[in-house]
């Protein structure tokens, strides 16, 4: 065993962060991908048609349509794959409805959203930030959801594992935000041995079919999922219900599934909140970034400590659920924070939110379909 | 015929309330047994069969079975039903929807499930209206009638479910009405065995929405009327052309050979792996 | 399935009829009515022919049709209770005053 752990099983590769989230599909168990074609994201459909047919089980599909894929995608799903698809903003917002569908009737899926500028067509090809609250509240009605974002191409394979691994392990699906340039970005990265890696899956119940509750609440309050066709016959329904599955109008046991449906995100929360902290133990000015934004802070950081700034930078993997408690450490540390993002001020909306005073936040927006440079970053740590 | 109802109790759900939700004289409880009698004529084992349905007085039915139930979104069902259908081929996916639900804000998914023939079966249960709703006009809603939103007549023509689901190219496509159980179970079943994709337009007069706009007294009424213009497809073929533009055909409409996109992926996947 | 009249008996769930009439309008024997409850009666049971349609096409799974020499497979009678009629009603009357 000791020897076999000692072997080096990585290989490196060079590859598009859209491929890199096919890496990560594939270690993470996906054997199931339906979608619709759209820049930027079509590299990731392209590399699932021709890898899934190769895999046991494997299921590519291209559908008429996104709302069409999501909806494949949670009948492979409850019929017990690993699924996902893939999408950028027109068809993030043609299948916010199925993302509600997938909150409430519990579906693990994985969503990666490539983000491209501007609302309605925008520019395809451009990259922006602009889908984080969309990705939060797109969906109609209070539902809790976890959101990721991918700043570099390695990051997009390891955080698409993680979600597959969250998406499992909550019964949820979760949205993986990566920006048109890190999607588009060819770099090297090390494929890391599969066996080294962390894989979840859904639990599958362990008692008799007369005594399974589809949604019952436990501890977790995450109940076990069983495969269509397995035995359990249950119903599945975007109506409100109880935990039988069954349709319910009683205040109740509404409160009761809404109240579960919030807390078992909630009480999972230190596992969910993956955050990078580079330099931050001395800061007083810090920056908190994401996607690829967070590459261009990296070297705002180094270039401000060569003149002397003390700044830090918080990269944030989880957007959502928001990683407050990282998030307000920085804010009661350091006297100013610079949060540059490609929108009109999505995340800095929560930085402020959860601020109450303690720091000085300055805001970086860009909106022009171009990326944040160090430069400019750089100049507003110095200038203010 | 003791039997029948026995075999119906076996069934249903035990831990939901009945009566069903439906109103008095609706046809979808007729369709409810029709498909419980023809699934287990077919001698399919609960625990096989997956009933997905989209949003609407037809999206009710599945609740009531112990099957694998699933009442997805609005006019979506059949896009669930891909996704079931290639992740677990060994399943029989039947898909019960309305006529706005598979023809209106579901037709594109329609279209596209019968043109890439994926193995499912889809039950539109025609009422020709929107009923869960209050009675607004649907895309089957025939010219001149009557609804909440057509109060002076609808204008625009009526789809014709079977053809368009015919001309997308569906391999197996019938109709029938609530009026002939018998005739319909056996086309559920036909429909069900079918290896591709296959459609039953089942006519189902809703009388509370529909009927009492459109000068129908009673649901009696509806039914009798269903009766009197639903000739099997031999005898509307011998109609003249007035009577046959009144008459609704009924029959199998549609039946060719041809192999599930299910079945055509695990050979392309068999080949790819080498498998056999 | 059709068998002679006077063989089969037939049994209406009154918790679950919904009382649309389609069985009594489309009886070919004319066993079935809508009471004043807007309920299903069984009118001429013996004029049944067991020809099965109305057990087919209840959507409420409400009527069942049986052969007489059977029990129906489940049953919750109230049996021998009924209001009484004019004519009991008038004998009992008598009878008390004499």
């Amino acid at each position: 065993m000791a020897a076999r752990s000692r072997r080096n099983k990585t290989t490196e590769i060079f590859a598009l962060g859209n491929e890199a989230v096919v890496e990560g599909a594939l270690i993470a168990g996906g054997t199931f991908y339906a979608g619709y074609p759209i820049t930027p994201s079509t590299e990731i459909a392209e590399e699932m048609s021709s890898r899934l047919p190769h895999l046991r089980g494997g299921v590519f599909i291209q559908m008429e349509d996104e709302i069409a894929g999501l909806g494949a995608v949670i009948g492979a799903s409850l019929a017990g794959r690993k699924a996902m698809t893939a999408t950028s903003g027109p068809g993030f917002s043609l299948m916010q409805e199925h993302i509600g569908y997938a909150c409430i009737t519990e579906v693990p899926l994985v969503l990666v959203n490539v983000m491209r500028a501007g609302p309605s067509t925008g520019m395809p090809t451009n990259p922006a930030q602009a889908d984080v609250q969309q990705a939060r509240w797109g969906t109609h009605g209070d539902h809790p959801i976890i959101v990721l974002s991918a700043s570099d191409v390695q990051e997009c394979l390891r955080l698409t594992v993680t979600a597959f691994n969250y998406a499992e392990k909550y019964r949820t699906p979760v949205i993986l935000l990566l920006d048109e340039v890190t999607a588009h970005t060819r770099e090297k990265i090390s494929l890391p041995d599969p066996e080294d890696i962390n894989i979840y899956s859904r639990l599958t119940p362990s008692m008799p079919p007369e005594w399974y509750m589809p949604y019952e609440d436990n501890m977790r309050g995450v109940a076990a999922m069983p495969p269509l066709g397995a035995g359990y016959r249950y119903h599945v329904t975007g109506l409100i219900h109880d935990d039988h599955g069954y349709p319910t109008s009683k205040p109740r046991e509404v409160e009761h599934i809404m109240h579960r449906l919030f807390r078992k995100i909630d009480q999972f929360f230190y596992d969910i909140q993956i955050v990078d902290e580079t330099q931050c133990e001395d800061a007083e000015t810090c920056i908190i970034a994401y996607g690829c934004v967070a590459r261009s802070a990296e070297l705002a950081v180094q270039q401000a400590r060569e003149r002397g700034v003390r700044a830090g930078l918080l990269k944030l993997k989880t957007l959502f659920p928001f990683p407050r408690p990282a998030v307000e450490k920085m804010l009661r540390q350091c006297s100013s924070v610079v949060v540059p993002e490609m929108n009109m001020g999505q995340m800095s909306r929560e930085i402020k939110r959860v601020n109450n005073g303690q720091s000085k936040i300055l805001t970086l927006n860009r909106v022009d379909g171009q990326i944040i440079t160090p430069g400019q970053i750089l100049s507003k740590i110095l200038k203010g | 015929m003791a039997k029948v109802t026995q075999l119906i109790h076996n069934y249903l759900r035990h831990s939901k309330r009945f009566p069903h939700v439906f109103c008095p004289g609706c046809g979808h409880g007729i369709v409810l047994g029709s498909l419980i009698r023809s699934i287990d004529s077919m001698g399919l084992a609960k625990d096989d069969v997956v009933l997905v349905a989209g949003i609407g007085c037809s999206g009710r039915i599945p609740v009531y079975v112990d099957f694998n139930t699933i009442h997805t979104t609005h006019g979506r069902a059949l896009t669930f039903a891909t996704g079931i259908k290639l992740a677990n081929p060994r399943l029989k996916v039947i898909v019960v929807m309305g006529d706005g639900d598979a023809l209106s804000i579901g037709g594109n998914h329609l279209i596209h499930a019968a043109r890439r023939n994926i193995g499912v079966t889809a039950l539109v249960l025609n009422n020709h209206i929107y009923g869960m709703t209050g009675g607004q006009s649907s895309c089957t809603t025939p010219t001149g009638s009557f609804s909440t939103t057509t109060p002076f007549g609808q204008l625009e023509d009526e789809f014709d479910i079977s053809r368009v689901a015919k001309v997308c190219g569906a391999s197996f496509v019938a109709r029938t009405t609530v009026m002939q159980a018998s005739a319909m179970d056996s086309l559920i079943s036909e429909a069900v065995m079918h290896p591709g994709f296959g459609l039953v337009e089942i006519l189902s007069p809703c009388h509370t929405q529909y009927g009492r706009k459109n000068r129908f007294k009673t649901c009696v009424d509806m039914y009798k009327w269903l009766q009197k213009s639903s000739p099997p497809l031999e005898k509307y073929r011998e109609l003249t052309p007035e009577k046959q533009e009144k008459a609704i055909a009924t029959g199998i409409f549609e039946k060719k050979d041809c192999e599930g996109l299910e079945e055509k992926y695990a050979r392309m996947r068999r080949n790819l792996r080498g498998e056999r | 399935m059709a068998s002679k009249k006077g063989e089969s008996r037939v049994k209406v769930f009154l918790d679950w009829c919904k009382g649309c009439g389609i069985c009594a309008a489309f009886c070919p024997s004319k066993v079935l009515s809508v009471d004043k409850q807007g309920k299903i009666r069984v009118d001429h049971e013996d004029e049944c022919i067991n020809c099965g349609f109305c057990e087919i096409h209840c959507p409420d799974f409400a009527i069942m049709v049986y052969p007489r020499e059977e029990r129906p497979p489940f049953e919750a009678n109230i049996d021998d209770v009924a209001p009484a009629t004019r004519e009991e009603l008038h004998k009992i009357r008598n009878s008390n005053s004499k």
